[in-house]
Parts: C-alpha cells; structure tokens; sequence
C-alpha cells in the first residue's frame, strides 16, 4: 500500500477545500434534521393518544416509529448527494491533466483508488456526525436502545461506502464531472427501484433482482438488525466496483 | 541511462510514432525536438511510465518501463507539458504531497521538501495557493517535484513554454545547475535553446526519429558552403565582383538594408577569411567585421523536417 496515506491526505484535503462538500453536508444535514424533528413530533401526537388507549402504548417504539424511518429518509438523501461528492474524483484529474502526474509518481494503481475512496468515505462520516446531535437529543427525550441504533449507523455507511464506490467507477470513465454525476445517479435509483419489477419478473428472475435491490439489504439495518447476508452484500458491492475502477484505470493506461 | 527501442504507438488506428530508437547516456542532457504533434510527448509519457507502447521496449537505468513500471517511475523525476498541478493545494502542501507519493519516508519528507524548495527558488511563495501562481512559478513549482527524492533521470516536457524571457533564463540556468547529477532529456520546440543547453539532439518528425547527433556535428553535416559576413566602410561598389573572383567563392550578396554589408558564400573546405580580409584592405577600404556565420539549428530543422520523405517511409 505505498503511498496511500500520502493519497489519502490529498484527497481529504482537496475534498474539504472545495465547495461542494460544504453544499453537500449543509443540505443533508439540513434535511436530515428535518426528518429526525417530523418523526419526532409525530411520536410524541402518537404518544399522547397512547396515554389514553392502553393498548397502543404497547405498540409504542422509538426504534419502529422514529429511527427507523430516519435511516431509511437517510438513505434517499445519500442517493442525491453521494454522487456529488464521489464526482470529482477521477473526472477531475483527467480534466486538469493531473492525472499524468498520479500515473507517474510511483504509486500503485490499488493505492490510488483505495485512498480516493477511503478519502470519500470519511468525508462521509464526518457529515454523518453532524445527525448525532439529534440522535443525543432523541436520547434526552425519550430512551431509545444504543445498540440498534448503531446497527442502524453502520448500515448507513455501508450504503454510502456502496453508492461511493460506484460513483467513483463512473467519474472514472469520464472527465466531465457532470457526466460522472448523472451516472452515477442513475445507476444508483436503478438498483434502487429494480425491486419492483420482482412482481412481474417471474420466479428466479423476481429472485435475481430481489437480491441485487440496493435498498432491500437496508432494511434488516434500519430494523436494527444485523444481517450477515446483507452486510456481505454491501461489500461485494463495494469490491466489485473498486475492482472495476480499478480495471478502468488500467484500460485509460493503455489508450493513452 | 535511458533507452528506447523500436518504441511505436498507436492511437486507434493511427500511428503516434514509429519505431523510435535511441539511447541517452548516463550524465548527458539530451534535447528532443520536433514540431508540434511529431510525437514528442508521446515518447515521453512512454518513457515515465504513463502509458505503455503498443510494441517495443522503453528502459530506464537497464529497468523495464511496462514490466518494472513502479522501480521506474521511482528513479524518474517528470514534469509533464503545460505542468498540471493540484490548484487547491499550497505549494509546501503539494510538495509534501508528491514527496510521500514518490516514497520518501516521514521524517525525510521536510527536509527533501526545504532542498527542492530552495533548487527551485520558491520560498517566498512557499505558503501560497497554486491555483494563484503566475505561470513562471507553476513551472518551477513542477520542476520542483520532478526533483523530489533526487532521481537519476530527469524528462522535461517543454520547460520553458509560455515563459518570459527572464524565467526563461532562470530556468535554463536551474537545467545547467542540475545536469551535473541527473541524465535529462528535455523536448522543446525551441531550438536555439536546445542548442544552448543540450550536448546532443534528437529530431523527431512525423513520429520517426529524423537525426542524432551534437548541434555542431548536425550542423557541419548538413551545411553545404560557408557563410561569411563582412562589413567594410570606404567606397564598396566594386568589391562585390572582387571578391567574386576570388576562388573557393560561390556567391556574394550585400544586405538589402546596407550596401557596405556582404554575405560571401564559400567552399567549406578552405577557409577564405584571411584572403578576404586582404582584398578588403588591399582595395583601400576598412574592414569593420568579419566573421563566419554557422548554419543554425533552426535551419537543419528546416531542411530536415521539410525535407522530402524517401520512398521506404512513404505510407502506402
């Protein structure tokens, strides 16, 4: 791994210098926080007629009622943004030429990727932590469960590690940042909505595409439950992009 | 020590160069010439390792550029054509950058990056943005990190482009400083640099390497009568036709502007300034200059890259 770290520092450092990361986490955190509060305010109406009706206080649960739509509006917002934050990356120092000085220092092409997406990923986290403040307030008010909610975190980042690694393949492809973005972007709502097909598919294929639905394998995390079939899902989602861009990297070697 | 042998690449189905062949000793400076889209820098991105040729074989210190790509990309220091840079970086951030890249360790990372900080004259400018850097120093900043981590080969692509004529000087005087420890070739397209500098040339035209050989050798070969110019005061209406007569001279010819200036072409074989220089005095007048005019670099690369193709190079 030579060279990553060195990578790896450029990279946050030219991440956390341009605008768009700032853009990026104001507006996810903005809507993030606007989640958390309608969920929050609609438990505590819910939790008022509970006071009247024994039997719906039973069914009351912060996790079922308030974190669990949260993560899952989190991840609806990461699909719009991860691809704004993954853009740049290759389309960028292809455009400025860049590129040709990464491809010639003596970096391995693994190194490269890997500390571009490791980069990515905790520019990611960092907006992450900025919904922790709700979570404590949530904790304040109410008495929710730690470990489900990690759970719920950790699916979370895996979904964006898997919409990073397949923005990163796109912005390899080109060097138009727009074009990297729309890709991805599509691409990501694709395997986002497939699962609907899975009605009409018939079975083995309804199967096939249950099981590649980006958000299907969310569900068990958002539940706070971990899954290990979905958890091995979201890194060979990973991998196999990283591979691939990886691939496409040799490929750009080789036409010049 | 780099070498090249039978280098050809193709893009699509077109071909960039042709069968380029040489080698560039260990301590020479070697310019590579050639006009626009000859395939210089094509050459080049082969040589540091950037893209590999479609056949051939490129060394770099007896290493293979495809097969040992990563040791050869250690022991090249590289500034790309039209210096690409990280714009949102400083210029000490960006150094410290490219030293961890090219493997320098952590606690030699500051020191390495102070030495090519001051090759490069760029402490003032140390803590600035590159983005906000003119021209002159974004070179220098790039010539800079070619020098991190000290390796042996040095390949410029078009140092001096876009330069005004004092960061010119400037850096070719940093090129002179450097060639004692480092093997250089540079490309440019300038040529009386190429001759200011370098021990040796490559011409390069159409994606074939044309001639190699020292700026005078090139010179001697390809000059095919000598030149002398004269400028003499007194009454000059004859000595045109008298230094005509005189034998080994082809042809005399006086400057349009100054009729008291001549051009005497003569046989290369002897050198006919002394007899010159005689006949000027003899006829009464005084002779104010005379010197030999050497054909220029700029004109063997004329007449090589004008030059008509021979049959065996003509595409079919």
């Amino acid at each position: 791994m030579k060279g990553f770290v060195s990578v790896y520092r450029k990279e946050l450092y030219s991440l956390f210098a341009s605008p768009v990361f700032y853009a990026v986490a104001f507006t996810f955190l903005i809507i993030a926080g606007y989640f958390l509060y309608s969920a929050i305010v609609y438990f505590n109406l819910l939790s008022f007629q509970a006071s009247q009706n024994p039997m719906m206080a039973k069914q009351m649960n912060i996790m079922e009622m308030v974190l669990r739509p949260f993560f899952f509006d989190l991840g609806i917002v990461l699909l719009l943004i991860s691809p704004l934050l993954t853009m740049r990356l290759y389309a960028e120092e292809r455009k400025t030429g860049t590129m040709e000085l990464l491809f010639t220092y003596p970096l391995p092409d693994r190194s490269i990727v890997l500390a571009k997406f490791a980069a990515v990923v905790s520019a990611f986290s960092v907006i992450m932590v900025g919904t922790l403040p709700g979570i404590f307030l949530l904790n304040y008010l109410g008495n929710p469960t730690w470990k489900p909610i990690l759970c719920g975190y950790l699916g979370v980042l895996l979904l964006g590690s898997s919409f990073m690694s397949l923005g990163i393949f796109t912005s390899s492809l080109t060097q138009n940042q727009i074009v990297a973005a729309v890709l991805s972007f599509g691409a990501l709502l694709m395997l986002w909505v497939i699962g609907w097909a899975k009605s009409y598919a018939g079975a083995t294929m309804g199967e096939v595409i249950d099981y590649l639905s980006v958000i299907k394998h969310f569900d068990s995390f958002s539940k706070g439950v971990l899954d290990s079939r979905d958890l091995l899902y979201y890194l060979i989602f990973t991998v196999f992009f990283l591979f691939l861009t990886l691939r496409q990297m040799t490929a750009y070697r080789w036409r010049g | 020590m780099i070498e090249a042998e039978g280098l050809t690449k193709f893009y699509g189905p077109l071909p960039a160069i042709r069968d380029v062949t040489f080698r560039v000793e260990r301590g020479e400076v070697v310019g590579f010439l050639g006009p626009n889209g000859a395939g210089k820098s094509t050459t080049i991105r082969i040589l540091t390792c950037y893209m590999p040729p479609t056949t051939g074989v490129a060394r770099i210190e007896g290493l293979d550029c495809f097969e040992q790509s990563l040791a050869v990309r250690g022991r090249v220091g590289y500034l790309p054509e039209n210096v690409p840079l990280y714009g949102e970086l400083t210029v000490k951030g960006f150094l410290r950058f490219a030293a961890g890249a090219k493997g320098v360790e952590g606690k030699r990372v500051e020191s390495e990056v102070r030495r090519v900080v001051g090759i490069c004259g760029l402490e003032s400018i140390a803590h600035r943005i590159i983005g906000h850097l003119s021209k002159g120093f974004r070179q220098r900043v790039g010539l800079a990190q070619a020098l991190l981590n000290n390796p042996s080969v040095l390949v410029l692509d078009e140092p001096t482009i876009g330069l005004d004529p004092t960061q010119i000087i400037e850096i070719r005087r940093l090129i002179q400083e450097l060639r004692e420890e480092h093997t250089i070739l540079l490309s440019s397209h300038i040529l009386p640099e190429v001759a200011q500098i370098c021990q040796r040339v490559l011409i390069i035209n159409k994606g074939q390497i044309i001639a190699t050989d020292t700026p005078a050798n090139l010179t001697s070969q390809l000059q095919k009568s000598a030149q002398i110019q004269i400028q003499v005061r007194g009454q000059a209406e004859e000595l045109a036709s008298a230094l005509e007569s005189l034998s080994g001279v082809h042809k005399v010819s006086s400057a349009e502007t100054d009729n008291k200036r001549f051009f005497v072409e003569t046989d290369r074989s002897r050198d006919l300034r002394p007899e010159i220089a005689r006949l000027v005095v003899d006829k009464g007048m005084d002779l104010l200059e005379l010197k030999l005019v050497d054909l220029s670099l700029e004109d063997i690369f004329m007449q090589l890259v004008t030059e008509e193709p021979s049959q065996e190079d003509t595409p079919s």
